[in-house]
């Protein structure tokens, strides 16, 4: 059994979550092969193959893989599909973007956001924004997956040293073409690589506000800031910083919520982590009950405190 | 142009479900069911296009159960001009459906299919995608913003670090995100209307689709339970907890 574990990267570098996909593949019993699809990727190349546990790397490089479409990344990895009995894409927007096309061409069930594997063929996925875990089979023979990232440790970075084997890029699609990209920049560490979280809800009140008061708590700490949907859909956050059902999920060391009621949706982005701190004025908020520490308190009292006593 | 735009019955985001004793599955006797978030945002923004002219025909299409007549009827109290209901009373995976949906396409040629980007019971985050393989099409999937001229749609989509933008070809599809457009309540005239509007019901049968499930599921657990932890009186004394107790700062 060989599996094909599709690389997240920026052409220039190898993202976290191809990492923890790699150590899903692996307890899969599969040998695995990294997919590095790009332009001007050599560099990402280079890094899968020194992830430990990796045998090969494929790498596809061609002008129709540049901005990762769908459809063109979707049929590079059909062309090669046929060696492989387990095909997984790291559970973020580009994987999410891309799996299901493989799988539906290949005529087989995708599953998605794997949190176990439980056998080759079982795995572990959450269902009702986690309220549920489903443990399910699938009956076909490729196993298309996306892997939940907090679900698995991050294989380790070096150690490894696999052939690069250059592959024909696929041609272009011509149905589809990028556009541009506003990515936000930011000196902080990924949302879904974090160590510490520092995250506002809508008692923030404004985009200012949000700014202003979590922005220090973060720097002291060193944390990626997140938000929950209210705050994000107020304005007063990118939505790239969402983290809930259907935004990012997180388990970091620690997660501070401040001014977050706790939606079940959100409860389903950071439920994981691994310490729950809470600051909400309100002592019957349903954050309370998933968090380690509770401080019902004013945030805008006691964040700027809490940056002064750390 | 028509628009086809499938919806899903699920049961309503503000329902905490609880998982069947008997770990088969969850417990949705008696729950509300509404029609799941990111289709109504779809639902939404087909019948702004309609509204902008760009469109001329917005159908609405649900696979499930005979009840999901109440979700299609909900699609065009919103502004839906007809449905289709494929009923069946087979389990129905993302798989399953986006043939379902291909063969409608191939039957109805909509310019344009808009769906959510995820179900909130199964959270798969499928269909769309399957239904673009499998029909050729191309995919615009996490849209935030959707203008259509001149036979192709440039949608904005909301990617893991901001924003991307993608031109498509029409006919295409397009999957919904949150920020995409806030639905609008439906009035009680409308519902009145949306009564009267088509309703056709067809079979998997006669799409000519097979839909038995390919993923069995063993079995549905309760997730490991976070209990509660302890209130702290004051800022101080909360990072005394993170510093001498968790040693997470």
């Amino acid at each position: 059994m060989t599996a094909l574990v599709i690389a997240e990267h920026d052409n220039a570098s190898l993202k976290a979550a191809t990492l923890n996909t790699v150590t899903a593949a692996a307890a899969c019993g599969a040998d695995v092969h990294v997919l590095v699809a790009g332009e001007n990727a050599g560099a990402a190349a280079q890094a899968a193959a020194q992830i430990a546990g990796v045998a090969k790397v494929p790498h596809a490089d061609g002008a129709s893989l540049k901005d990762g479409l769908a459809e063109n990344l979707a049929a590079q990895v059909l062309a090669l599909a046929g060696n492989y009995s387990h095909i997984l894409f790291p559970a973020t927007a580009s994987g999410k973007n891309a799996a299901p096309r493989v799988a539906a061409k290949l005529d087989v069930v995708q599953i998605s956001d794997i949190t176990r594997v439980v056998s080759p063929d079982t795995f572990e996925r959450p269902i009702y924004a986690g309220n549920a875990i489903a443990t399910v089979q699938s009956l076909d023979a490729v196993k298309v997956v996306t892997v939940r990232g907090t679900g698995f440790d991050a294989a380790a970075a070096a150690g490894g040293s696999a052939a690069v084997e250059t592959v024909a890029a696929v041609a272009d699609s011509g149905k589809s073409s990028f556009v541009g990209r506003e990515l936000s920049k930011s000196d902080r560490p990924e949302l879904t690589a974090a160590k510490i979280i520092v995250s506002g809800g809508r008692a923030l009140g404004s985009s200012e506000k949000f700014q202003e008061v979590l922005t220090p708590l973060a720097d002291k700490l060193g944390a990626a800031i997140g938000a929950s949907r209210a705050a994000v859909d107020a304005g007063y956050a990118a939505n790239d910083l969402q983290v809930g059902q259907t935004g990012k999920i997180v388990a970091p060391q620690l997660y501070i919520a401040c001014g977050i009621s706790g939606a079940i949706q959100h409860l389903a982005g950071m439920k994981d982590s691994k310490v729950i701190v809470a600051i909400n004025k309100d002592e019957e908020a349903p954050i309370f009950s998933v968090a380690d520490y509770g401080l019902v308190a004013d945030l805008f009292v006691a964040v700027p405190e809490l940056v002064k006593a750390l | 142009m028509k628009v086809l735009v499938p919806v899903k019955r699920v049961v309503d985001y503000n329902v905490k479900v609880r998982v069947k004793s008997d770990s088969t599955g969850v417990d949705i006797a008696n729950v509300k069911m509404s029609m799941n978030p990111f289709d109504e945002i779809a639902v939404e923004e087909a019948v702004r296009l309609k509204e902008k002219g760009v469109v001329t025909e917005v159908i609405a299409v649900s696979c499930d159960v005979q009840q999901c007549q109440e979700t299609l009827r909900t699609a065009m109290a919103i502004g839906a001009d007809r449905a289709i209901l494929v009923q069946t009373d087979e389990e129905l995976q993302p798989l399953a459906v986006a043939k379902l949906l291909k063969a409608l396409v191939d039957k109805e040629q909509p310019g344009l299919v808009i769906l959510g980007k995820q179900a909130i019971d199964d959270d798969a985050n499928q269909t769309g995608q399957m239904l673009a393989a499998l029909a050729d099409l191309p995919q615009a999937t996490f849209a935030n913003k959707v203008e259509v001229a001149d036979g192709k749609a440039t949608v904005t989509r909301e990617v893991d670090g901001g924003l991307e933008a993608v031109s498509i070809t029409l006919p295409a599809v397009v999957t919904t995100d949150l920020r995409l457009n806030e639905p609008r309540y439906v009035t009680l005239p409308n519902i009145m209307k949306a009564k009267k509007k088509q309703l056709d019901t067809v079979t998997p049968a006669d799409l000519g689709v097979d839909v038995a499930p390919r993923l069995k599921t063993w079995r549905v657990s309760e997730p490991p339970k976070r209990g509660a932890g302890v209130k702290v009186p004051d800022v101080a004394a909360l990072v005394d907890k993170l510093r001498n107790e968790a040693k997470v700062i």
